[in-house]
């Protein structure tokens, strides 16, 4: 064997030398821009025709609380609506039946294809198609009792989240690997089980992100529903200002709640994430 | 006489206009173990996809235990069977893959404790003891709470290799399980792999490891082309093959 060879002169010896900190001059200049037009936009604000009084008194306000409470509710039980049929028709979408697959794509044409707030005036005005409501002979009633506001609110809502949730959910359900369908089938696993207890956990880790997103819109979305007399946050602020006539001044209250609720819902979404990231590798030991 | 616990008649299978497998009959007696050789696209694979119902064929009947798969014969024609008698025809194989396929999201453990107790509706004190008996044979028992993806391809497909005798089979089938393994694990994966045929187990075993169909295999069945070109003991097959096909493609593997 032969020795190694010696190394080569003319390499000078780095140990020791350390490496030296950038000056980012033109961070500096874009970070002091920024705080200028941040300043100069405050002051616009501050010497506008805002009384910042009404703001601090009304960001309390009982209507005000009632009415984020009232947006919570629906939020949280129209989404809730939505991922049930989102995962249902997602289901149906990805079976062999025909019947159910078209029942499925026809559920999502619909109500994608129409704007949402049409679709809250037509579940309100639901009483003047059909005036009475049931099941023959065992049930009946007036639609107009039935159909209050926040029924209207919920239906809505949650019937058109779930054509959009249902395409979440079948994203996330083609993104599990072919071969997991075929193990959960190689252990005497039927379809449905198979989704269950092995796709759909997987699935999970991929949709929770845009399912995130689309809460934070559902939130917003609620909203709409002040049109139907839906005693929700922005339904609230409108009516004090009708009252009052501080327009700008209750509207940037309902925003400040706005913000403040989907400022907390992204740490939210981050536990849910790592709920479901079990046995990925980022989080292995 | 005993009859196989595996028989295949004329079975055809299509592929849209790709004929994976013509014409091919075969019979698998209890406690044999056959290697099913040949070039990527003979139909080796399918056939094992065939037995377990994974594909559906086209012509021809399978036997499994002497019950016929995925169809019933009434009134001279033959009826599909529903998915659950599908899967309880499936409970009879089980299945190990190139790729290994384990659940992510569940411990080595909880992969192998999945079927006897969600399928077949077992006891899960009585199952997870026999599960850990498994992981113990398989030289696993330290890893039983870790996750795949924590796991090596090896010991991964160890864990697939037990979690498919969770399900008492009686017949394994091994679809290329060292194939998609680093060099240096195809070892441990082939040593279970012979323990179990020592054990008596009756095994179909796609594999490129002529070494392991020469030391294990009782019959080598050599395909090419979906048909079944030579079979027999291993050191004829693989020793002084017959036909011109099974030489070129030895001479062109090893």
């Amino acid at each position: 064997m032969k020795p190694a060879p010696a190394l080569a002169e003319g390499f000078p010896d780095l140990s020791g030398l350390r490496i030296a900190r950038e000056p980012h001059w033109f961070r500096w200049l874009s970070a002091a821009l920024i705080v200028l037009v941040l300043a100069a936009i405050a002051r616009a604000f501050a010497n506008g025709q805002i009384e910042w009084s009404y703001v601090s008194r009304f960001l309390t306000a009982k209507v005000i609380l009632e009415g984020i409470v009232n947006t919570m509710v629906m939020a949280v039980l129209a989404m809730a609506l939505g991922i049930v049929l989102g995962i249902v028709v997602a289901i149906m979408r990805l079976s062999p039946n025909p019947v159910l697959k078209m029942v499925a794509a026809g559920y999502t044409w619909l109500f994608r294809g129409t704007p949402l707030i049409l679709q809250l005036l037509l579940w309100f005005n639901l009483a003047l198609v059909f005036p009475t409501i049931g099941i023959p002979g065992l049930w009946s009633a007036r639609a107009v009792d039935v159909m209050t506001p926040f029924l209207a609110a919920l239906l809505g809502l949650g019937i058109n989240q779930g054509a959009y949730t249902s395409e979440v959910m079948r994203a996330g359900m083609l993104s599990v690997d072919i071969g997991q369908y075929e193990a959960a089938q190689a252990i005497g696993m039927g379809r449905l089980r198979a989704l269950r207890r092995i796709v759909l956990p997987q699935a999970m880790r991929v949709v929770i992100p845009p399912l995130g997103n689309e809460f934070i819109s559902m939130v917003k979305a609620t909203s709409l529903a002040s049109v139907i007399q839906y005693p929700e946050l922005l339904h609230n602020a409108e009516n004090i200002y009708y009252a009052n006539s501080r327009v700008i001044e209750l509207l940037i209250v309902a925003g400040l709640w706005y913000l403040l609720v989907v400022s907390i819902l992204t740490p939210l979404q981050m536990l849910l994430e790592r709920r479901f990231a079990r046995g990925t590798l980022r989080l292995a030991r | 006489m005993t009859r196989p616990l595996v028989a295949i008649r004329s079975v055809s299978k299509n592929f849209g206009e790709f004929q994976a497998l013509e014409n091919v009959s075969l019979d698998v007696w209890p406690g044999e173990v056959m290697c099913l050789i040949g070039a990527s696209g003979s139909g080796k694979t399918t056939l094992l996809r065939c037995i377990n119902q994974l594909a559906m064929i086209d012509a021809g009947g399978i036997w499994l235990d002497g019950e016929l798969l995925g169809v019933r014969e009434q009134g001279g024609r033959l009826h599909r069977l529903s998915e659950r008698e599908i899967g309880r025809q499936r409970l009879k194989t089980g299945m190990v893959f190139q790729r290994f396929n384990l659940f992510p999201h569940k411990t080595a453990l909880e992969n192998i404790t999945e079927g006897p107790t969600q399928v077949q509706g077992r006891k899960s004190d009585e199952v997870r003891a026999e599960a850990l008996e498994l992981l113990r044979r398989v030289g696993l028992s330290a890893k039983a709470d870790w996750y795949p993806a924590q796991l090596s391809g090896g010991q991964q497909q160890r864990v697939a290799i037990a979690r498919a005798l969770a399900m008492k089979p009686m017949l394994m089938l091994f679809d290329e399980p060292t194939s998609a393994l680093d060099p240096e694990l195809v070892g441990e994966v082939l040593a279970v792999m012979k323990e179990l045929a020592k054990s008596g187990m009756t095994m179909m075993v796609v594999t490129h490891e002529l070494g392991f169909a020469r030391e294990v295999a009782d019959r080598v069945v050599y395909m090419d082309q979906g048909a079944i070109v030579e079979q027999g003991r291993a050191s004829d097959v693989l020793g002084a093959p017959r036909e011109e096909r099974t030489r070129a493609f030895l001479s062109a593997v090893i």
